[in-house]
């Protein structure tokens, strides 16, 4: 009976000493996954659609994003056909300009696995969406990707 | 003479302040992993080009008006009966495939439809265009796009489990990770051109 009222007595403390080498790695992990926005947007975040036939974007820098939707700034309307390229609501008539743009900043032989990503709001119109797809076809973008979300079958 | 000892940095506080820069970096993550579905458009025909004649019974029409109503061959159509109809018209098999580089491809083998003579040929020659109102949703769009997108999907499977009793996304993806092998290269590309996804978008109505 000794023997075990001697193990109750005084309760070691937990050592805690490596707890901040936990923390730090944590840290640095989040720190080096956290991607912040690049472009701050000039629309309502596009309430994407969504879609069972989804396929990853890979190669991040050969996608030049177009956000369809409506308007932050009263305005520009209340429509959901806004179209916001880099940081500014445009038109359809500069997206070749954009395209041609961002073409510049990569190397030439990527130019042609460069996917165009639309991420537009459900309730835009589709006339807005062929707008965008003429001008694209004529700088020759053909790589599209309609921005939408993963569904289960 | 009392003995200086150096003193030691309380590091207490130490986790403390990591947790706080965690905690920020947690909330400010996104760990957004964009996916879409891709589509590749057409090539901008050159001013004098004339479209080929195609056979009425090879094109599969649907129309999706402004409010957001489905006419599928003339008929209304709910979205869900989409994919079912799409199978059925492109894996019908009536006649004889296209001819490629002169050499013919002959019936579908392996298509398991009802061969009838008022629908589609032949998967390589079915044609599914999609008519849409400048008006439609976006979002109607997409879902018709993705139901057609499903009806290929669901072709190829059954025509790769078939053949190489592996499902067609498995059998894609083992190919994108050892692009060198050919016979993976042979399975892929055949099954893509058994059921090749020929989906247009016609103009719009105003």
């Amino acid at each position: 009976m000794s023997k075990f009222r001697k193990k109750k007595k005084g309760m070691p403390a937990v050592n805690t000493a490596a707890l901040p080498d936990i923390v730090f790695m944590l840290l640095f992990f989040f720190m080096v996954t956290t991607t912040m926005r690049e472009t701050d947007l000039k629309i309502d975040n596009p309430r994407l659609p969504s879609a069972s036939e989804v396929k990853k974007l890979e190669h991040k820098s050969l996608v030049n994003t177009i956000y369809i939707g409506k308007a932050k700034d009263l305005k520009y309307g209340s429509s959901f056909n806004r179209i916001q390229l880099n940081d500014k609501i445009s038109t359809a008539d500069e997206v070749p300009a954009f395209i041609i743009n961002a073409r510049s900043k990569v190397s030439e032989a990527e130019v042609p696995f460069m996917t165009t990503s639309i991420k537009a709001d459900k309730e835009s119109s589709v006339g807005t969406i062929i707008d965008i797809r003429l001008k694209l076809r004529d700088v020759n973008a053909l790589k599209i990707s309609y921005s939408a979300s993963k569904t289960a079958d | 003479m009392a003995r200086r000892e150096t003193p030691e940095i309380n590091a207490g506080s130490m986790a403390d302040i990591a947790f706080l820069l965690l905690i920020f970096f947690l909330v400010t993550t996104t760990m957004n992993v964009d996916s879409g579905v891709s589509k590749k458009l057409s090539e901008k025909p050159p001013a004098d080009y004339v479209p080929p004649i195609i056979k009425e019974k090879n094109i599969f029409e649907v129309n999706i008006n402004r409010n957001n109503e489905l006419l599928v061959e003339g008929e209304r159509m709910d979205i869900k009966d989409l994919q079912e109809a799409t199978i059925t018209f492109i894996d019908n098999g009536g006649g004889e495939g296209k001819v490629e580089e002169g050499v013919a491809t002959g019936p579908c083998t392996y298509c398991k439809g009802e061969r009838s003579e008022k629908s589609s040929d032949h998967p390589n020659k079915a044609i599914i265009s999609v008519q849409s109102d400048r008006l439609t949703e976006y979002g109607t769009y997409l879902a018709v796009q993705d139901q057609l997108l499903k009806a290929y999907r669901e072709l190829r499977n059954r025509l790769s489990m078939e053949k190489y009793k592996t499902p067609f996304p498995e059998l894609e993806e083992a190919y994108k990770k050892d692009k060198q092998n050919e016979s993976l290269k042979k399975k892929v590309e055949d099954i893509k051109t058994s059921y090749p996804q020929i989906i247009s978008d016609a103009e719009p109505t105003n």
